[in-house]
């Protein structure tokens, strides 16, 4: 099934002179009206340039074996900070927030293997007791024959009472988690979670001071197997700057919270709008095993990673100028045709499923990648012991952002 | 055509022809070997084919790339005789070659 499209928004993307269109519109993805702008790009102008939108002039990289060449241009291709990090909305430079994914290598890798083994194989195997107990219990505990917000109740519920395990935060603090990633991706506007840059500015200032506290009772301590203990003790991550501190916690906990929370919710709703699918995976729940990967290309709870072109650049017969900012829209490639076959339906049994972008690929390529399978897996099997179906029943709300591609309200009900 | 031998981590073992000029990522994907999940499809970008050599050929499977060594130093796993096998291409000289499974591929 095609993704329902506004019939005004096809002929928008259609007939927008294509200098003028811009796909980075944060209300495109708060509608959902982005499919036929990308099918467009991909098809007319797989690199293309536009000179303005709200967040200034940048690239659309939307074919995925473009996106692919990409990721693997790290050289040229920058993911720094200091150049605008990695996403398309420039921060003032005065509030520059340093963290491994907004850095190029050496430092990058240095950080990076630091955390690593958080999610190493041995460690997942820890955690999947721990993954099956909550998503019981937080199962357990929904209502029946009654409209609740599957996000708040469950997506929500779970992504933080992990990442709470990951720190060893305090598990009674856990909300604090998704609020704190919500203030670092929200778009400052009036009447939003945050109004202005000093608001999130806050936000973060109670965040490190949280942390700090955490911080200085691991480092005094021996090595634990928890993200403070490890950035504390880390010979890369030891002395760092309280603001790069920050940021390392705004990506852990961005990085741990956003993107597993849009999956588990947009998994309730794929399945709802596909009742072949969902029906296939009742008769056959170890279908779960493929569902889940196709589950997070379908959503691509991160529509992009940009990055800031630090020499000239040839892609797609264009060039692109040094200072330039690249945009390499996931959620584009991963419905690319010329990649993934028939790339607009969902299909809980490709044969390939994890050939998609939504984890990135090269050097940055997300390193709880098999952790959010896990947690997806976990999740859905306990579902299916319980309820043989979960209706949504109202109409989805979205995220105003052209970054995090998210859900904020699924009603759903679970017929008792 | 050479042989190649894969080695499950349970210890399960997987022998194949392969194609010179194949990798030994495609030789398992084709095969429907486990333990190799190649989610980027051999473009040296995630480390999800990674393989211990067995030390006899070690030398002649050749030094890891630049490339390669990044996403390899990511891998959990890794120890002095990984290799991402999307690098390692099938010659007469790697007939017989085995190469083990890490627990899990990140």
């Amino acid at each position: 099934m095609n993704a329902p499209v506004d019939l005004d928004h096809a002929r928008l993307a259609a007939t927008t002179p294509l200098d003028r269109l811009d796909p980075s519109n944060p209300a495109l993805f708060r509608d959902d009206v982005w499919q036929p702008y990308f099918a467009r790009l991909r098809r007319e102008a797989p690199v293309h340039y536009c000179a303005e939108s709200m967040f200034g002039p940048y690239w659309s990289v939307t074919k995925y074996k473009d996106i692919m060449q990409c990721e693997l241009a790290h050289k040229v291709l920058s993911s720094d900070s200091l150049h605008g990090g990695i996403s398309i909305r420039d921060r003032d430079k005065a509030l520059r927030l340093p963290m491994f994914i907004a850095m190029d290598p050496p430092q990058h890798d240095e950080q990076r293997k630091v955390v690593q083994p958080i999610v190493a194989p041995g460690n997942l195997a820890k955690l999947e007791a721990t993954i099956r107990e909550r998503a019981i219990r937080i199962l357990e505990g929904l209502p029946r024959n009654e409209t609740f917000n599957w996000v708040d109740r469950v997506s929500i519920e779970l992504t933080v009472a992990m990442l709470a395990t990951l720190f060893d935060f305090p598990q009674e603090e856990r909300r604090k988690l998704s609020y704190w990633s919500d203030c670092a991706t929200a778009l400052p506007m009036p009447g939003g979670l945050i109004e202005n840059e000093t608001q999130r500015e806050a936000a973060f200032a109670e965040m490190l001071g949280a942390f700090m506290t955490l911080w200085n009772e691991r480092v005094n301590a021996d090595p634990r197997p928890d993200l403070i203990s490890m950035l504390a003790h880390g010979e890369a991550t030891r002395n760092m700057t309280p603001r790069e501190f920050m940021g390392n916690l705004v990506l852990l906990i961005v990085g741990g919270n956003d993107t597993t929370r849009n999956s588990i919710s947009g998994g309730v709703l794929f399945l709802n709008e596909n009742p072949d699918e969902y029906s296939k995976l009742r008769a056959n729940p170890a279908l779960i095993e493929t569902m889940v990967p196709e589950i997070i290309r379908y959503q691509t709870p991160l529509a992009h990673m940009r990055r800031t072109a630090i020499a000239d650049y040839q892609i797609g017969g264009q060039t692109i100028r040094a200072g330039d900012k690249v945009v390499m829209w996931y959620i584009s490639g991963n419905r690319d045709e010329e990649a993934i076959e028939q790339p607009d339906r969902f299909i809980i049994d490709r044969a390939r499923p994890r050939g998609h972008l939504s984890f990135g690929f090269g050097i940055h390529r997300c390193v709880g990648n098999r952790l959010a399978e896990l947690q997806l897996k976990i999740l859905w099997e306990e579902i299916l012991q319980r309820f043989p179906r979960i209706e949504v029943v109202g109409r989805p709300e979205r995220t105003y952002s052209a970054f995090v591609h998210g859900i904020t309200n699924l009603p759903v009900r679970i017929p008792g | 055509m050479p042989r190649v031998t894969y080695v499950e981590y349970t210890g399960t073992e997987h022998s194949i022809d392969l194609e010179v000029g194949k990798s030994v990522m495609q030789g398992a994907v084709d095969n429907g070997i486990p333990g190799i999940d190649a989610d980027c499809g051999g473009e040296c970008a995630c480390a999800t084919c990674h393989v211990y050599v067995d030390e006899a050929f070690l030398a002649r499977c050749g030094e890891p790339g630049e490339q390669e060594a990044s996403m390899l130093g990511f891998a959990a796993t890794a120890q002095p005789n990984s290799r991402l096998s999307c690098q390692i291409t099938m010659s007469p000289e790697l007939d017989g070659l085995v190469v083990r499974m890490p627990e899990a591929q990140h």
